[in-house]
């Protein structure tokens, strides 16, 4: 009777797990993976691991991916393009390579506890109470960690999605802003290495001012990391900037 | 007290000497030269005590060394602070110390008012220490150290007037030539100091005849690198031509370091290597040969120079190659004797000539001078007595002197007698030389300076310049001083150069042959293990004498040669020069040799610079070395860069990839 | 069931997440393969928990998966503010971080 539980639910498993990977509606693939974790609760009760398993339909199932619906409903995303990149072809490749190691590796092993059904459990195993007791006696210190982990992942979550005052969406317009051409010296890791890249297209191009933002909402743009500025002012005098342009250039 | 108590006091005063000066004026003050004078005067005292304490011994107990503490006993290298007192090292010290005091005494008035009066005696008294430390050195070590620190005291005097670029050129020069000296030194020390094992002098000579055979080729070898420090230190042929340049100096300068002490370590250097030479007599061919050269050549070219103390100058060059010549032959106290005289007269030489440059208010050409016999009577004065003594006209002191090296060469036979006899041409050729400046200086009309000086009043040049090449220049430190000062005003140069006038008369007295023999009683002791300087290599006194006959006939002749030419019949100079142009042009480039240093030397060793910094350092160390380190860093860190594409997948396989490889790792080690 | 069964699915799981993570460029849905990944971690755990008998690994994969909430929460704020800035959602878009 187990096996034949077992099989079911490792079938819906393995169905839910490709369905999240080939499924190009997001949406659908959110609900692929409920399915899954569904199926992995069943699995984990076949394993006596009971408070794990309701943890995972009600945490994870129930908590983590109803916070994927709403995201997904928020940003949307679409249908996705799959793109021409080698990686179409050499990832699912990757992954059968490492399935296969991590099967010999699982066939040959010395292991013999798998080869059984597993150890003599006493009364009570998996319970709550058990898995309690443990979290509180031997396992504290992961238990406080974990918790201060979750305060921190609240905070960190609300301060990266806040709302900056002042700031009307509509009016910066960042996908211009990175499609324009960036002023040389300026940026993040790419100034560092692609001064010689920009010395080149200087010499190239022969004049300085198409690569020194010669628009001038380009150069209110400088020195700039996307979406770490403070308050800053639109409609900043023309010196100033050219002030911070040669300061950031220079 | 012992004369090593005596020898550590006489190094002892000009080294608080120079310490107090130098740290304690930074600007002008009259303390300074008032410090320095009485430091060497002291140092004098106590050689003096040295000489007397010394003289309390007998023997052999008169080579006294003592040592305060050892630099370095590893390796087998056993060098010592060490000071040997012997009558060689107390001969050196008294004529260092005695002529030097007269001569700080003398600049007392002499640089009165430069701004760098204080600085001078600094350098001056660092110099007398640096001296007093070659001759008082008891090992090789010392004696190199002292050989160092006078070429550096030599050339921070040279260029003491250090905004005149001639000045910075001639003490560049000095310097550059007197390492190779130095080199020469340090290495002959090497050679001899690989059998002999020690690098202290009396342990060296007395192992010397035991582990060298005579002419054994790297005793050779080593005198013949001793003498090149020798030869560069004395100015003789081929590395003399610093001495002339460094006329650049103020005049008691060279009168100090380039006439009567610098030059003559060389001199010394050979006595007091005797031993050592007594086994290689080819090195003491070598270097009696190019005194003699040098002696001739230096005589040529001051028959033609008009600058007064490059005469003076080429004349101290002829006079140490009379003792270097002496030296080598193994006429050792005749040379230091030489040594002493010539201190006397020169030192005197030179310091009128800086009372007669002082009254042409810095110019120092003999063209410009003439007819100073009235307004410069001292001056005068003192100038024939040094002509007389340098010429060897008796009784004067060069007479007995140069007469005595000449005598003992004539005496040794063989080669040296024909360096005895080209000797006796040199001599000719000092006399004419001599009195053709004193000549051109002092008699004839007066030039117009001589007729302010005889109204009582000094010329005083509106527009100071450099008399070498007419520059403008200002009278500020770095620059000689408004004031120029002649001996007839000023006590402390008049007392100088009196005492030294009295010396140049009645030093050869000392050395009379067959009447007395001071000089050689009392080095004899030092001298006893040289064969050469045994008894049975001195002349005769019958041989001597007629010598000495012989010298003074020649010194006279050529002071009436001179007389005729510059005074009696005005005008045959200029004919000489018409008829003869090739032989004026050939003597007032001074023989070429500058020419042909730069030639041989200069310019390749300049090209090899340039071809080392264009290739060398520009494609093999830039570009090669730092080029292709940088660049292989670079291009090493632009391919690892391309891994850094910013897409998350490919991020993201390497992780997988990475993982991969170590399950691999793991199956594999497994199995 | 042996044992080794459950190990089996939880390798396929895995290795399926880790193509999908390669193969996705909705970073929702890598987000969602990484999940993948670690649910099959979490198999693997409860596995050898029963395995031994102890309950260790329950404990682990309860902690675990306090660590996916969390990641998920920072994950899908960030890609609340990126969609917010207008800006593509695709990994392959979003290269700054390069050189």
């Amino acid at each position: 009777m187990s096996a034949v539980l077992f099989f079911i639910a490792a079938i819906v498993a393995l169905v839910g797990a490709i369905g999240v990977v080939t499924l190009r509606n997001p949406l659908y693939a959110v609900l692929a993976l409920v399915c899954h974790l569904v199926a992995l609760a069943a699995l984990f009760l076949l394993l006596r691991a009971e408070f794990v398993a309701a943890a995972q339909v009600v945490v994870y199932a129930g908590g983590v991916m109803v916070l994927y619906v709403f995201v997904v409903a928020y940003v949307g995303g679409g249908d996705e393009v799959a793109a021409g990149s080698s990686l179409r072809i050499l990832g699912p490749m990757f992954a059968v390579a490492l399935a296969i190691e991590l099967f010999i590796a699982m066939l040959g092993t010395g292991l013999s506890g798998i080869k059984g059904k597993g150890a003599a459990y006493t009364l009570g195993f998996g319970n709550p109470e058990h898995i309690g007791k443990l979290f509180l006696t031997d396992y504290l210190f992961a238990f406080e960690v974990a918790s201060l982990l979750l305060l921190v992942a609240a905070i960190g979550a609300i301060v990266l999605a806040r709302r900056r005052r002042g700031l009307e969406e509509d009016e910066t317009d960042f996908r211009a802003m990175r499609a324009a051409p960036r002023p040389a010296y300026t940026g993040t890791l790419a100034e560092a290495v692609g001064v010689r890249r920009v010395l080149e297209q200087l010499e190239q191009t022969g004049s300085a001012t198409e690569l020194m933002g010669g628009v001038p909402q380009d150069r209110e743009m400088t020195p700039t990391v996307i979406g770490t500025r403070d308050a800053k002012e639109p409609s900043s005098a023309p010196g100033d900037d050219a002030d911070s342009g040669e300061g950031g250039e220079g | 007290m012992s004369p090593t108590t005596w020898g550590w006091l006489v190094l002892l005063f000009p080294l608080l000497g120079t310490i107090a000066i130098g740290l304690g004026f930074r600007t002008y003050s009259r303390a300074a030269g008032m410090i320095g004078t009485a430091a060497i005067g002291l140092a004098f005292v106590c050689a003096v005590g040295a000489l007397i304490s010394l003289l309390d011994r007998s023997g052999a107990h008169r080579e006294v060394t003592s040592s305060l503490w050892n630099y370095d006993v590893s390796s087998g290298v056993d060098a010592g602070l060490q000071i040997l007192v012997d009558p060689v090292s107390v001969f050196m010290m008294l004529v260092v110390t005695g002529v030097s005091t007269l001569i700080h005494l003398y600049s007392t008035a002499y640089m009165r008012s430069d701004e760098g009066y204080s600085r001078y005696f600094a350098y001056l008294n660092y110099f007398v220490l640096s001296m007093l430390i070659l001759v008082l050195g008891g090992n090789f070590v010392m004696l190199i150290i002292g050989w160092a620190f006078v070429g550096a005291a030599s050339y921070m005097l040279i260029s003491f007037w250090y905004r005149r670029t001639t000045a910075t050129g001639a003490g560049i020069k000095a310097f550059v030539i007197n390492v190779l000296g130095d080199v020469g030194l340090v290495l002959g020390t090497f050679f001899i100091f690989r059998h002999t094992h020690t690098v202290s002098f009396l342990g060296s000579f007395a192992a010397a005849p035991h582990v060298f055979h005579t002419d054994s080729t790297d005793l050779v070898a080593g005198c013949l690198l001793f003498l090149v420090g020798a030869f560069a230190k004395s100015a003789q042929v081929p590395l003399h031509t610093w001495l002339p340049d460094a006329m650049e100096g103020p005049t008691p300068v060279s009168s100090l370091i380039h006439a009567a002490t610098m030059v003559t370590a060389g001199v010394y250097l050979i006595v007091r290597l005797h031993p050592l030479f007594q086994i290689a007599p080819t090195a003491g061919e070598v270097g009696a040969i190019i005194g003699c050269l040098t002696l001739l050549i230096a005589g040529t070219i001051a028959l033609v120079v008009t600058d007064i103390k490059r005469v003076i100058a080429y004349s101290t060059m002829s006079q140490i190659g009379y003792m270097i010549m002496g030296a080598s032959a193994g006429a050792y106290s005749a040379a230091l004797f030489h040594l002493m005289t010539h201190a006397f007269f020169k030192a005197l030489l030179f310091m009128a000539a800086g009372s007669i440059i002082g009254a042409m208010a810095g110019s120092q050409s003999l063209d410009r001078m003439s007819g100073f016999r009235k307004a410069m009577p001292f001056t005068f004065a003192c100038f024939v007595v040094g002509g007389l003594a340098l010429s060897g006209i008796p009784p004067f002191s060069g007479w007995v002197s140069k007469d005595d090296i000449i005598a003992y060469l004539n005496n040794r036979g063989g080669i040296y007698e024909v360096l005895g006899i080209l000797g006796y041409i040199g001599a000719l050729l000092t006399g004419l030389y001599t009195f053709r400046m004193i000549f051109r200086a002092f008699f004839g009309d007066p030039s117009p300076e001589a007729v302010e000086l005889e109204h009582g009043h000094i010329a005083h040049a509106e527009v100071p310049t450099n008399p070498a090449n007419g520059e403008v220049e200002d009278v500020e430190v770095g620059f000689p001083g408004p004031e120029h000062a002649i001996a007839e005003r000023e006590p402390a140069m008049k007392i100088a150069m009196g005492l030294l006038a009295v010396l140049a008369v009645i030093g050869g007295l000392a050395q009379l042959p067959g009447v007395d023999h001071v000089i050689t009683g009392f080095l004899g002791s030092s001298l006893a293990d040289a064969p050469l300087a045994s008894a049975a290599h001195e002349p005769t006194t019958t041989s001597a004498w007629v010598g000495l006959i012989i010298g003074a006939i020649i010194g006279l002749v050529g002071i009436t040669a001179a007389y005729t030419i510059y005074v009696g019949r005005v005008g045959s100079a200029a004919r000489f020069q018409a008829a003869l142009p090739w032989l004026h042009r050939f003597l007032v480039n001074k023989w070429y040799f500058d020419e042909a240093i730069d030639l041989l030397i200069v310019r390749p060793t300049l090209a090899i610079g340039r071809f080392t910094e264009a290739v060398l350092e520009r494609i093999v160390v830039f570009g090669g070395v730092t080029g292709g380190v940088t660049g292989v860093v670079r291009s090493g860190s632009a391919a690892v860069r391309r891994a850094q594409t910013g897409l998350l997948r490919y991020y993201a396989a390497a992780v997988i990839l990475g993982l991969s490889a170590v399950v691999l790792y793991f199956l594999i080690s497994s199995t | 069931m042996a044992l080794g069964w459950y190990l089996a699915v939880s390798v396929l799981i895995f290795c399926i997440g880790a193509g999908g993570v390669l193969v996705r460029r909705n970073p929702l849905v890598i987000l969602l393969c990484l999940e993948l990944m670690l649910n099959a971690a979490n198999l693997a755990l409860v596995t050898f928990a029963r395995m031994h008998g102890g309950e260790a690994g329950q404990i682990f994969a309860l902690i675990v998966m306090v660590v996916a909430a969390c990641e998920v929460t920072v994950g899908l704020g960030l890609l609340v503010a990126i969609s917010r800035r207008n800006l593509p959602i695709d990994v392959d878009e979003l290269h700054e971080l390069n050189g």
